[in-house]
Protein backbone atom coordinates (compact mmCIF):
# COMPACT_ATOMS: atom_id res chain seq x y z
CA UNK A 1 0.00 0.00 0.00
CA UNK A 2 1.29 3.20 -1.26
CA UNK A 3 1.27 6.93 0.40
CA UNK A 4 -0.58 8.12 -3.04
CA UNK A 5 -3.39 5.04 -2.73
CA UNK A 6 -4.03 6.83 0.79
CA UNK A 7 -3.87 10.04 0.05
CA UNK A 8 -6.21 12.83 -0.11
CA UNK A 9 -7.72 13.18 -3.19
CA UNK A 10 -5.80 16.52 -5.35
CA UNK A 11 -2.88 15.81 -3.16
CA UNK A 12 -1.04 19.09 -2.19
CA UNK A 13 1.61 19.55 -4.84
CA UNK A 14 4.22 21.57 -2.10
CA UNK A 15 5.32 23.75 -4.84
CA UNK A 16 6.42 26.43 -3.21
CA UNK A 17 7.38 24.64 0.39
CA UNK A 18 10.73 24.36 2.25
CA UNK A 19 10.15 21.70 3.72
CA UNK A 20 11.05 17.87 2.37
CA UNK A 21 8.91 16.88 -0.44
CA UNK A 22 10.02 13.13 0.25
CA UNK A 23 8.59 13.57 3.65
CA UNK A 24 5.23 14.01 3.10
CA UNK A 25 5.32 10.67 0.44
CA UNK A 26 7.01 8.97 2.92
CA UNK A 27 4.59 6.18 4.62
CA UNK A 28 5.65 4.79 8.33
CA UNK A 29 7.56 6.22 11.34
CA UNK A 30 10.02 8.33 10.11
CA UNK A 31 13.94 6.41 10.02
CA UNK A 32 15.84 6.98 12.89
CA UNK A 33 18.49 7.98 11.43
CA UNK A 34 17.77 10.86 9.09
CA UNK A 35 18.99 13.81 9.71
CA UNK A 36 18.57 15.50 6.68
CA UNK A 37 15.88 18.18 8.08
CA UNK A 38 18.15 20.86 9.30
CA UNK A 39 19.87 20.47 6.16
CA UNK A 40 17.39 21.81 3.94
CA UNK A 41 18.36 24.96 2.60
CA UNK A 42 14.85 27.85 2.86
CA UNK A 43 14.25 28.34 6.85
CA UNK A 44 11.29 27.29 7.83
CA UNK A 45 9.10 28.98 10.15
CA UNK A 46 8.86 26.55 12.67
CA UNK A 47 11.62 23.21 12.47
CA UNK A 48 11.88 20.62 14.48
CA UNK A 49 14.80 18.63 13.88
CA UNK A 50 15.57 15.33 16.13
CA UNK A 51 13.29 16.14 19.33
CA UNK A 52 13.24 13.47 21.73
CA UNK A 53 11.70 13.49 25.21
CA UNK A 54 12.04 11.00 27.88
CA UNK A 55 10.95 11.51 31.75
CA UNK A 56 10.87 9.36 35.11
CA UNK A 57 7.65 8.33 35.86
CA UNK A 58 6.47 7.74 39.23
CA UNK A 59 7.70 4.16 39.59
CA UNK A 60 11.30 5.32 38.52
CA UNK A 61 11.23 4.49 34.93
CA UNK A 62 12.81 5.85 31.94
CA UNK A 63 9.34 6.76 29.55
CA UNK A 64 10.23 7.62 26.20
CA UNK A 65 7.45 10.14 24.99
CA UNK A 66 8.31 11.82 21.77
CA UNK A 67 11.44 9.83 19.35
CA UNK A 68 13.23 11.54 16.77
CA UNK A 69 10.53 14.31 15.52
CA UNK A 70 11.38 16.01 12.77
CA UNK A 71 8.97 18.66 11.35
CA UNK A 72 9.29 22.16 8.69
CA UNK A 73 6.34 24.46 8.56
CA UNK A 74 6.61 27.30 6.53
CA UNK A 75 5.53 30.38 7.10
CA UNK A 76 1.61 30.87 6.99
CA UNK A 77 0.60 26.84 7.10
CA UNK A 78 -1.86 26.00 9.28
CA UNK A 79 -0.27 22.00 10.26
CA UNK A 80 -2.57 19.57 12.02
CA UNK A 81 -1.47 17.60 14.33
CA UNK A 82 -3.38 14.22 15.49
CA UNK A 83 -2.67 11.46 17.24
CA UNK A 84 -3.68 8.74 20.11
CA UNK A 85 -4.06 10.00 23.31
CA UNK A 86 -0.69 9.75 24.77
CA UNK A 87 1.38 10.39 21.62
CA UNK A 88 3.26 13.71 22.85
CA UNK A 89 0.89 15.94 20.51
CA UNK A 90 0.25 18.06 23.47
CA UNK A 91 4.11 17.80 24.57
CA UNK A 92 5.51 18.92 21.55
CA UNK A 93 3.72 22.31 21.45
CA UNK A 94 4.57 22.70 24.85
CA UNK A 95 7.97 22.02 24.08
CA UNK A 96 7.73 24.64 20.79
CA UNK A 97 6.15 27.08 22.88
CA UNK A 98 9.29 26.74 25.45
CA UNK A 99 7.01 26.02 28.56
CA UNK A 100 9.09 23.15 29.03
CA UNK A 101 12.65 21.35 27.48
CA UNK A 102 13.11 18.67 25.43
CA UNK A 103 16.02 15.97 26.21
CA UNK A 104 17.74 16.58 22.83
CA UNK A 105 16.80 17.79 19.40
CA UNK A 106 16.10 21.20 18.40
CA UNK A 107 13.71 23.34 18.21
CA UNK A 108 13.55 26.20 15.57
CA UNK A 109 12.04 29.17 14.47
CA UNK A 110 13.46 31.02 11.63
CA UNK A 111 16.15 28.91 11.90
CA UNK A 112 17.24 30.07 15.56
CA UNK A 113 17.23 27.84 18.16
CA UNK A 114 14.64 28.01 20.90
CA UNK A 115 15.05 29.24 24.65
CA UNK A 116 12.08 29.29 26.37
CA UNK A 117 9.06 30.98 26.22
CA UNK A 118 8.77 33.77 23.98
CA UNK A 119 5.38 36.03 22.44
CA UNK A 120 6.78 35.29 19.00
CA UNK A 121 5.18 31.60 19.98
CA UNK A 122 1.34 31.75 22.02
CA UNK A 123 -0.16 28.80 23.30
CA UNK A 124 -4.15 28.35 23.50
CA UNK A 125 -4.69 25.96 25.81
CA UNK A 126 -7.36 23.57 25.54
CA UNK A 127 -8.99 25.07 28.91
CA UNK A 128 -7.87 28.40 27.64
CA UNK A 129 -6.40 29.08 30.42
CA UNK A 130 -7.48 32.84 30.51
CA UNK A 131 -6.84 35.11 33.82
CA UNK A 132 -10.10 35.08 35.73
CA UNK A 133 -8.95 37.92 37.60
CA UNK A 134 -8.95 40.10 34.92
CA UNK A 135 -11.68 41.11 32.68
CA UNK A 136 -11.82 40.05 29.27
CA UNK A 137 -10.33 43.61 27.84
CA UNK A 138 -7.33 43.18 30.47
CA UNK A 139 -6.74 39.54 29.56
CA UNK A 140 -6.25 40.65 25.77
CA UNK A 141 -4.15 43.41 26.95
CA UNK A 142 -1.98 41.21 29.28
CA UNK A 143 0.98 40.16 26.85
CA UNK A 144 1.39 43.56 25.62
CA UNK A 145 1.33 45.27 29.04
CA UNK A 146 3.92 42.37 29.87
CA UNK A 147 6.36 43.72 26.79
CA UNK A 148 5.32 47.53 28.25
CA UNK A 149 3.43 48.87 25.18
CA UNK A 150 2.01 51.91 26.03
CA UNK A 151 -1.54 51.82 27.49
CA UNK A 152 -3.46 53.89 24.68
CA UNK A 153 -2.03 51.79 21.56
CA UNK A 154 -2.81 48.24 23.61
CA UNK A 155 -6.58 49.65 24.63
CA UNK A 156 -6.88 50.23 20.82
CA UNK A 157 -5.51 46.91 19.58
CA UNK A 158 -7.39 44.97 22.50
CA UNK A 159 -10.64 46.45 20.72
CA UNK A 160 -9.40 45.48 17.35
CA UNK A 161 -8.93 42.30 18.05
CA UNK A 162 -11.52 41.95 19.82
CA UNK A 163 -13.57 43.06 16.84
CA UNK A 164 -12.02 40.61 15.13
CA UNK A 165 -13.77 37.29 17.64
CA UNK A 166 -17.12 39.16 17.69
CA UNK A 167 -16.50 40.01 21.54
CA UNK A 168 -16.24 44.05 21.42
CA UNK A 169 -19.65 43.91 23.80
CA UNK A 170 -17.63 42.38 26.23
CA UNK A 171 -14.77 43.97 27.30
CA UNK A 172 -15.77 44.52 31.29
CA UNK A 173 -16.93 41.23 31.48
CA UNK A 174 -14.88 38.36 33.37
CA UNK A 175 -14.25 34.98 32.28
CA UNK A 176 -16.71 33.06 34.69
CA UNK A 177 -19.46 34.77 32.63
CA UNK A 178 -18.87 34.00 29.05
CA UNK A 179 -19.44 30.34 27.34
CA UNK A 180 -17.30 28.40 26.22
CA UNK A 181 -16.95 29.48 23.24
CA UNK A 182 -17.03 32.85 23.88
CA UNK A 183 -13.84 31.92 26.14
CA UNK A 184 -11.62 30.46 23.32
CA UNK A 185 -12.57 33.53 21.46
CA UNK A 186 -10.95 35.68 24.05
CA UNK A 187 -7.82 33.27 24.49
CA UNK A 188 -7.70 33.93 20.60
CA UNK A 189 -7.87 37.43 20.74
CA UNK A 190 -5.45 37.17 23.58
CA UNK A 191 -2.70 35.08 21.55
CA UNK A 192 -3.31 37.33 18.57
CA UNK A 193 -2.89 40.73 20.44
CA UNK A 194 1.00 39.97 21.06
CA UNK A 195 1.35 39.51 17.55
CA UNK A 196 2.90 36.18 17.28
CA UNK A 197 4.42 34.84 14.39
CA UNK A 198 2.99 31.25 15.37
CA UNK A 199 0.05 30.15 16.64
CA UNK A 200 -0.01 27.03 18.81
CA UNK A 201 -3.67 25.63 19.54
CA UNK A 202 -3.83 22.28 21.68
CA UNK A 203 -7.20 20.87 20.99
CA UNK A 204 -8.73 23.62 22.34
CA UNK A 205 -12.16 23.51 20.62
CA UNK A 206 -12.26 19.96 22.28
CA UNK A 207 -14.35 21.17 25.24
CA UNK A 208 -17.01 22.68 22.89
CA UNK A 209 -20.47 21.41 21.67
CA UNK A 210 -20.35 20.74 18.11
CA UNK A 211 -22.53 24.16 16.65
CA UNK A 212 -20.13 26.21 18.68
CA UNK A 213 -17.03 24.05 17.46
CA UNK A 214 -18.46 24.51 13.65
CA UNK A 215 -18.90 28.47 14.32
CA UNK A 216 -14.94 28.60 15.97
CA UNK A 217 -13.71 26.47 12.48
CA UNK A 218 -14.91 29.31 10.32
CA UNK A 219 -13.92 31.97 12.90
CA UNK A 220 -10.19 30.30 12.89
CA UNK A 221 -9.88 29.96 9.41
CA UNK A 222 -11.01 33.17 8.77
CA UNK A 223 -8.50 35.08 11.26
CA UNK A 224 -6.07 33.02 9.93
CA UNK A 225 -6.44 33.87 6.73
CA UNK A 226 -6.23 37.72 7.59
CA UNK A 227 -3.34 37.79 9.51
CA UNK A 228 -1.66 35.29 7.79
CA UNK A 229 -0.47 33.55 10.58
CA UNK A 230 1.49 30.35 11.42
CA UNK A 231 -0.49 27.90 13.01
CA UNK A 232 0.27 24.49 14.64
CA UNK A 233 -2.94 22.99 15.79
CA UNK A 234 -3.16 19.62 17.85
CA UNK A 235 -6.14 17.35 17.79
CA UNK A 236 -7.39 14.38 17.88
CA UNK A 237 -10.27 14.69 16.22
CA UNK A 238 -8.98 13.76 12.51
CA UNK A 239 -11.93 15.63 10.77
CA UNK A 240 -11.44 18.78 12.29
CA UNK A 241 -7.67 18.54 11.27
CA UNK A 242 -8.61 17.71 7.59
CA UNK A 243 -11.20 20.44 7.54
CA UNK A 244 -8.56 22.95 9.03
CA UNK A 245 -5.19 21.89 7.84
CA UNK A 246 -2.76 22.44 4.91
CA UNK A 247 -1.07 19.72 6.30
CA UNK A 248 -2.12 17.00 8.72
CA UNK A 249 0.83 14.90 10.42
CA UNK A 250 0.07 11.63 12.39
CA UNK A 251 1.51 10.70 15.13
CA UNK A 252 2.44 6.98 16.55
CA UNK A 253 1.26 5.99 19.76
CA UNK A 254 3.95 6.16 22.43
CA UNK A 255 6.85 7.11 21.92
CA UNK A 256 5.38 9.77 20.00
CA UNK A 257 7.00 9.75 16.24
CA UNK A 258 6.25 11.19 12.64
CA UNK A 259 3.77 7.87 11.29
CA UNK A 260 2.90 10.37 8.26
CA UNK A 261 1.89 13.50 6.64
CA UNK A 262 -1.04 14.00 4.20
CA UNK A 263 -1.28 17.22 2.41
CA UNK A 264 -4.82 18.50 1.90
CA UNK A 265 -5.56 20.49 -0.83
CA UNK A 266 -9.34 20.68 -0.43
CA UNK A 267 -10.86 24.34 -1.46
CA UNK A 268 -11.62 26.76 1.72
CA UNK A 269 -13.79 27.56 3.17
CA UNK A 270 -14.30 24.06 3.66
CA UNK A 271 -16.76 22.35 6.35
CA UNK A 272 -17.00 19.76 8.74
CA UNK A 273 -19.96 18.05 6.76
CA UNK A 274 -18.21 17.87 3.33
CA UNK A 275 -18.29 14.49 1.41
CA UNK A 276 -14.26 15.44 0.58
CA UNK A 277 -13.30 16.61 4.10
CA UNK A 278 -15.15 13.22 5.41
CA UNK A 279 -13.48 11.34 2.01
CA UNK A 280 -9.67 12.57 3.29
CA UNK A 281 -10.24 12.12 6.87
CA UNK A 282 -10.62 7.78 6.45
CA UNK A 283 -7.57 8.16 4.61
CA UNK A 284 -6.00 9.67 7.65
CA UNK A 285 -7.96 7.60 10.49
CA UNK A 286 -7.38 4.24 9.10
CA UNK A 287 -3.85 4.31 9.87
CA UNK A 288 -4.94 6.17 12.72
CA UNK A 289 -6.55 3.41 14.19
CA UNK A 290 -3.30 1.27 14.07
CA UNK A 291 -2.48 3.59 16.87
CA UNK A 292 -5.76 4.18 18.56
CA UNK A 293 -5.75 0.02 19.13
CA UNK A 294 -2.32 0.05 19.98
CA UNK A 295 -2.86 2.64 22.54
CA UNK A 296 -5.94 0.63 24.03
CA UNK A 297 -3.94 -2.35 24.09
CA UNK A 298 -1.28 -0.34 25.92
CA UNK A 299 -4.24 1.28 28.47
CA UNK A 300 -5.38 -2.47 29.61
CA UNK A 301 -2.35 -3.93 30.04
CA UNK A 302 -0.83 -1.11 32.70
CA UNK A 303 -4.94 -1.18 33.85
CA UNK A 304 -3.70 2.74 34.66
CA UNK A 305 -2.44 4.61 31.67
CA UNK A 306 0.88 6.79 32.96
CA UNK A 307 0.10 10.71 31.71
CA UNK A 308 2.06 12.30 29.47
CA UNK A 309 -0.06 15.73 29.84
CA UNK A 310 3.45 18.24 29.96
CA UNK A 311 3.30 19.85 33.70
CA UNK A 312 2.60 16.59 35.37
CA UNK A 313 6.23 15.35 35.18
CA UNK A 314 8.59 17.70 38.06
CA UNK B 1 -36.34 36.73 59.41
CA UNK B 2 -36.43 33.27 61.14
CA UNK B 3 -32.57 33.17 61.68
CA UNK B 4 -32.84 36.85 62.64
CA UNK B 5 -35.25 35.24 65.59
CA UNK B 6 -33.14 32.54 66.31
CA UNK B 7 -30.54 34.93 66.80
CA UNK B 8 -32.12 37.33 68.84
CA UNK B 9 -33.93 34.82 71.48
CA UNK B 10 -30.13 33.40 71.95
CA UNK B 11 -28.18 36.11 72.78
CA UNK B 12 -31.83 37.08 74.73
CA UNK B 13 -31.65 33.98 76.85
CA UNK B 14 -27.63 34.39 77.50
CA UNK B 15 -28.34 38.11 78.93
CA UNK B 16 -31.08 36.53 80.98
CA UNK B 17 -28.99 33.93 82.22
CA UNK B 18 -26.38 36.43 83.23
CA UNK B 19 -28.44 38.76 84.71
CA UNK B 20 -30.18 36.26 86.80
CA UNK B 21 -26.48 34.68 88.01
CA UNK B 22 -25.77 38.35 88.84
CA UNK B 23 -29.37 38.97 90.85
CA UNK B 24 -28.38 35.61 92.40
CA UNK B 25 -25.01 37.09 94.05
CA UNK B 26 -23.60 33.79 94.72
CA UNK B 27 -20.59 35.43 94.28
CA UNK B 28 -19.85 38.62 95.05
CA UNK B 29 -20.14 41.88 92.71
CA UNK B 30 -16.39 42.39 92.26
CA UNK B 31 -15.90 39.07 91.11
CA UNK B 32 -19.29 38.43 89.15
CA UNK B 33 -20.32 41.75 87.66
CA UNK B 34 -23.45 42.97 86.55
CA UNK B 35 -24.26 43.65 82.68
CA UNK B 36 -24.71 47.19 84.10
CA UNK B 37 -21.71 47.46 85.55
CA UNK B 38 -19.74 46.14 82.03
CA UNK B 39 -21.63 48.87 80.40
CA UNK B 40 -20.50 51.45 82.96
CA UNK B 41 -16.96 50.79 83.13
CA UNK B 42 -17.60 50.92 78.93
CA UNK B 43 -18.95 53.64 78.98
CA UNK B 44 -16.11 55.10 81.56
CA UNK B 45 -13.46 53.87 79.69
CA UNK B 46 -14.55 55.31 76.33
CA UNK B 47 -15.33 58.62 78.10
CA UNK B 48 -11.47 59.22 79.85
CA UNK B 49 -10.41 57.92 76.38
CA UNK B 50 -8.60 55.06 77.94
CA UNK B 51 -9.96 52.59 75.38
CA UNK B 52 -9.65 54.80 72.29
CA UNK B 53 -5.53 55.33 73.25
CA UNK B 54 -5.75 51.43 73.23
CA UNK B 55 -7.51 50.60 70.59
CA UNK B 56 -5.37 53.26 68.37
CA UNK B 57 -1.67 51.77 69.80
CA UNK B 58 -3.27 48.06 69.36
CA UNK B 59 -4.45 48.16 66.15
CA UNK B 60 -1.13 50.34 65.17
CA UNK B 61 0.94 47.25 66.24
CA UNK B 62 -1.26 44.09 64.74
CA UNK B 63 -1.43 46.05 61.86
CA UNK B 64 2.15 46.41 61.13
CA UNK B 65 3.28 42.88 62.54
CA UNK B 66 0.89 41.51 60.33
CA UNK B 67 2.00 43.78 56.86
CA UNK B 68 5.23 42.26 58.14
CA UNK B 69 3.93 38.75 58.02
CA UNK B 70 2.18 39.15 55.10
CA UNK B 71 4.99 40.21 52.87
CA UNK B 72 7.44 37.56 54.66
CA UNK B 73 5.05 34.74 54.32
CA UNK B 74 4.26 34.81 51.06
CA UNK B 75 8.06 35.29 49.73
CA UNK B 76 8.68 32.44 52.12
CA UNK B 77 5.97 30.25 50.94
CA UNK B 78 6.50 30.95 47.23
CA UNK B 79 10.14 30.05 47.62
CA UNK B 80 9.37 26.89 49.58
CA UNK B 81 6.60 25.77 47.02
CA UNK B 82 8.74 26.34 43.98
CA UNK B 83 12.25 25.18 45.36
CA UNK B 84 12.64 21.67 45.87
CA UNK B 85 15.43 21.86 48.51
CA UNK B 86 13.14 24.57 50.60
CA UNK B 87 10.33 21.98 50.79
CA UNK B 88 12.33 19.32 51.78
CA UNK B 89 14.06 21.26 54.46
CA UNK B 90 12.24 24.46 55.54
CA UNK B 91 8.57 22.73 55.20
CA UNK B 92 8.88 20.67 57.81
CA UNK B 93 10.37 22.92 60.07
CA UNK B 94 7.19 25.64 59.47
CA UNK B 95 5.18 22.49 60.30
CA UNK B 96 6.89 21.72 63.05
CA UNK B 97 7.08 25.46 64.33
CA UNK B 98 3.35 25.95 63.98
CA UNK B 99 3.05 23.74 66.87
CA UNK B 100 5.14 26.34 69.61
CA UNK B 101 2.73 28.79 70.83
CA UNK B 102 3.99 32.58 69.57
CA UNK B 103 4.52 33.96 72.97
CA UNK B 104 7.31 31.31 73.61
CA UNK B 105 9.02 33.91 71.54
CA UNK B 106 8.63 36.49 74.12
CA UNK B 107 11.84 35.34 76.59
CA UNK B 108 14.06 35.38 73.37
CA UNK B 109 12.18 38.95 71.75
CA UNK B 110 12.88 40.75 75.65
CA UNK B 111 16.76 39.56 75.32
CA UNK B 112 17.01 40.56 71.22
CA UNK B 113 14.91 43.42 71.32
CA UNK B 114 14.61 44.79 74.59
CA UNK B 115 11.16 45.90 77.16
CA UNK B 116 9.74 47.72 73.81
CA UNK B 117 7.25 47.81 71.16
CA UNK B 118 9.73 45.94 68.54
CA UNK B 119 9.74 43.15 71.34
CA UNK B 120 6.23 43.15 70.65
CA UNK B 121 6.32 43.13 66.95
CA UNK B 122 8.42 40.32 67.22
CA UNK B 123 6.08 38.40 68.72
CA UNK B 124 3.16 38.93 66.41
CA UNK B 125 5.35 38.08 63.57
CA UNK B 126 6.51 35.14 64.66
CA UNK B 127 2.37 34.36 65.63
CA UNK B 128 0.58 35.00 61.84
CA UNK B 129 3.89 34.25 60.05
CA UNK B 130 3.63 30.62 59.75
CA UNK B 131 0.14 30.64 58.95
CA UNK B 132 0.81 33.08 55.95
CA UNK B 133 3.78 30.77 54.81
CA UNK B 134 2.17 27.45 54.96
CA UNK B 135 -1.34 28.98 53.27
CA UNK B 136 1.14 30.60 50.62
CA UNK B 137 2.97 27.45 50.06
CA UNK B 138 -0.16 25.51 49.71
CA UNK B 139 -1.98 28.06 47.49
CA UNK B 140 1.00 28.17 45.04
CA UNK B 141 0.37 24.64 44.93
CA UNK B 142 -3.03 24.77 44.64
CA UNK B 143 -2.78 26.82 41.99
CA UNK B 144 -3.70 25.40 38.50
CA UNK B 145 -0.59 25.51 36.31
CA UNK B 146 -2.21 26.71 33.37
CA UNK B 147 -1.93 30.31 34.80
CA UNK B 148 1.65 30.25 35.72
CA UNK B 149 2.27 28.61 31.94
CA UNK B 150 -0.03 31.31 30.39
CA UNK B 151 2.13 33.98 31.95
CA UNK B 152 5.36 32.84 30.97
CA UNK B 153 4.14 32.14 27.61
CA UNK B 154 2.62 35.77 26.85
CA UNK B 155 5.90 37.25 28.21
CA UNK B 156 5.91 37.71 31.85
CA UNK B 157 8.87 36.55 34.05
CA UNK B 158 10.67 36.81 37.45
CA UNK B 159 9.18 39.62 39.57
CA UNK B 160 6.15 40.22 36.83
CA UNK B 161 5.06 36.83 36.77
CA UNK B 162 4.50 36.92 40.83
CA UNK B 163 2.88 40.36 41.04
CA UNK B 164 0.97 40.04 38.05
CA UNK B 165 -0.03 35.86 37.85
CA UNK B 166 1.00 33.46 40.64
CA UNK B 167 0.04 35.94 43.51
CA UNK B 168 -3.41 37.07 41.82
CA UNK B 169 -3.92 33.62 40.67
CA UNK B 170 -3.24 32.21 44.13
CA UNK B 171 -5.36 34.49 46.37
CA UNK B 172 -8.45 32.45 45.97
CA UNK B 173 -6.31 29.89 47.77
CA UNK B 174 -4.46 32.36 50.59
CA UNK B 175 -7.32 34.02 51.39
CA UNK B 176 -8.38 31.38 54.32
CA UNK B 177 -4.66 31.40 55.38
CA UNK B 178 -4.55 35.07 55.61
CA UNK B 179 -7.58 34.96 57.38
CA UNK B 180 -6.30 32.87 59.88
CA UNK B 181 -3.00 34.84 59.99
CA UNK B 182 -4.82 37.49 61.31
CA UNK B 183 -6.25 35.83 63.92
CA UNK B 184 -2.97 34.40 65.52
CA UNK B 185 -1.61 37.92 64.85
CA UNK B 186 -4.45 39.45 66.90
CA UNK B 187 -3.81 36.67 69.52
CA UNK B 188 -0.66 36.98 69.83
CA UNK B 189 -0.52 41.05 70.15
CA UNK B 190 -2.72 41.17 73.22
CA UNK B 191 -0.81 38.15 75.17
CA UNK B 192 2.35 39.87 74.16
CA UNK B 193 0.70 43.50 75.30
CA UNK B 194 -0.83 41.28 78.64
CA UNK B 195 2.71 40.53 79.34
CA UNK B 196 3.94 44.32 78.92
CA UNK B 197 3.10 47.09 80.27
CA UNK B 198 2.80 49.77 77.52
CA UNK B 199 -1.00 50.70 76.95
CA UNK B 200 -2.33 48.38 74.22
CA UNK B 201 -5.85 46.61 74.43
CA UNK B 202 -4.05 43.84 76.68
CA UNK B 203 -2.68 46.09 79.20
CA UNK B 204 -6.12 47.61 79.55
CA UNK B 205 -7.52 43.94 80.21
CA UNK B 206 -4.51 43.40 82.99
CA UNK B 207 -4.94 47.02 84.58
CA UNK B 208 -8.73 45.64 85.02
CA UNK B 209 -7.34 42.89 87.20
CA UNK B 210 -4.53 44.49 89.58
CA UNK B 211 -7.61 46.94 90.34
CA UNK B 212 -9.83 43.89 90.82
CA UNK B 213 -12.28 45.54 88.66
CA UNK B 214 -13.94 42.86 87.34
CA UNK B 215 -16.35 45.11 85.30
CA UNK B 216 -13.31 46.96 83.19
CA UNK B 217 -11.88 42.99 82.46
CA UNK B 218 -15.01 42.06 80.54
CA UNK B 219 -15.16 45.17 79.05
CA UNK B 220 -11.92 45.06 77.30
CA UNK B 221 -12.71 41.37 76.67
CA UNK B 222 -15.41 42.04 74.60
CA UNK B 223 -13.43 44.72 73.00
CA UNK B 224 -11.41 42.26 71.95
CA UNK B 225 -13.98 40.09 70.68
CA UNK B 226 -15.34 42.58 69.25
CA UNK B 227 -12.44 44.60 67.15
CA UNK B 228 -11.06 40.83 65.92
CA UNK B 229 -14.71 39.97 64.53
CA UNK B 230 -14.91 43.10 62.73
CA UNK B 231 -11.86 42.86 60.98
CA UNK B 232 -12.49 39.30 60.10
CA UNK B 233 -16.71 39.55 59.23
CA UNK B 234 -15.72 43.30 57.13
CA UNK B 235 -12.18 43.22 55.83
CA UNK B 236 -11.73 39.37 55.25
CA UNK B 237 -15.38 39.11 54.13
CA UNK B 238 -15.34 41.31 51.63
CA UNK B 239 -12.37 40.32 50.41
CA UNK B 240 -13.75 36.81 50.49
CA UNK B 241 -16.63 38.34 48.44
CA UNK B 242 -14.89 40.18 45.91
CA UNK B 243 -12.64 37.13 44.61
CA UNK B 244 -15.89 34.73 44.58
CA UNK B 245 -17.76 37.32 42.15
CA UNK B 246 -14.85 38.01 40.24
CA UNK B 247 -13.72 34.31 39.82
CA UNK B 248 -17.19 33.37 39.40
CA UNK B 249 -16.57 30.87 42.26
CA UNK B 250 -19.75 29.82 44.29
CA UNK B 251 -20.50 31.79 47.44
CA UNK B 252 -19.42 30.18 50.65
CA UNK B 253 -22.65 30.24 52.59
Amino acid sequence: MSANAHAVPGRYPVPSSPRMPARATKLGPVSLGESSAPAIAPVAKVGLSEICLSYKTQTGERLLALDHINLQVRAGEFLCIVGPSGCGKSTLLHLIAGLHSQTSGQVLIDGKPVDGPGTDRILIFQEHGLFPWLTVAENVEFGMKMKGVPKAERQEKMRHYLRLVHLAKFEKSYIHQLSGGMRQRVAIARALATEPDVLLMDEPFAALDAQTRDLLHDELERIWSETGRTIIFVTHNVREAVRLGDRVVLLTFRPGRVKNEFPVTLPRPRSLEDPEVAMAARDVLDELREEINRSLEAEYQEGTKPHIEPGVEA
Amino acid sequence: MKRAARFIVFYAALFGVWVILAKLKIWPPYLFPTPWGVAEALYVGFQDHTYLIAIWVSMQRVLIGYAISVVLGMILGLGVASNKFLEETMGGLLVSLQSLPSICWWPLALLWFGLNQNAILFVVVMGSLLSVTLAMEDGRKQMPKIFGQAGRNLGAQGFKLFWYVLLPASLPFIVSGLKQGWAFAWRSLITAEMLYLSLGLGQVLMMGRDLNDMSAVIAVMLLIIALGYIIDGVVFKSMERHLQNKWGLAPAN
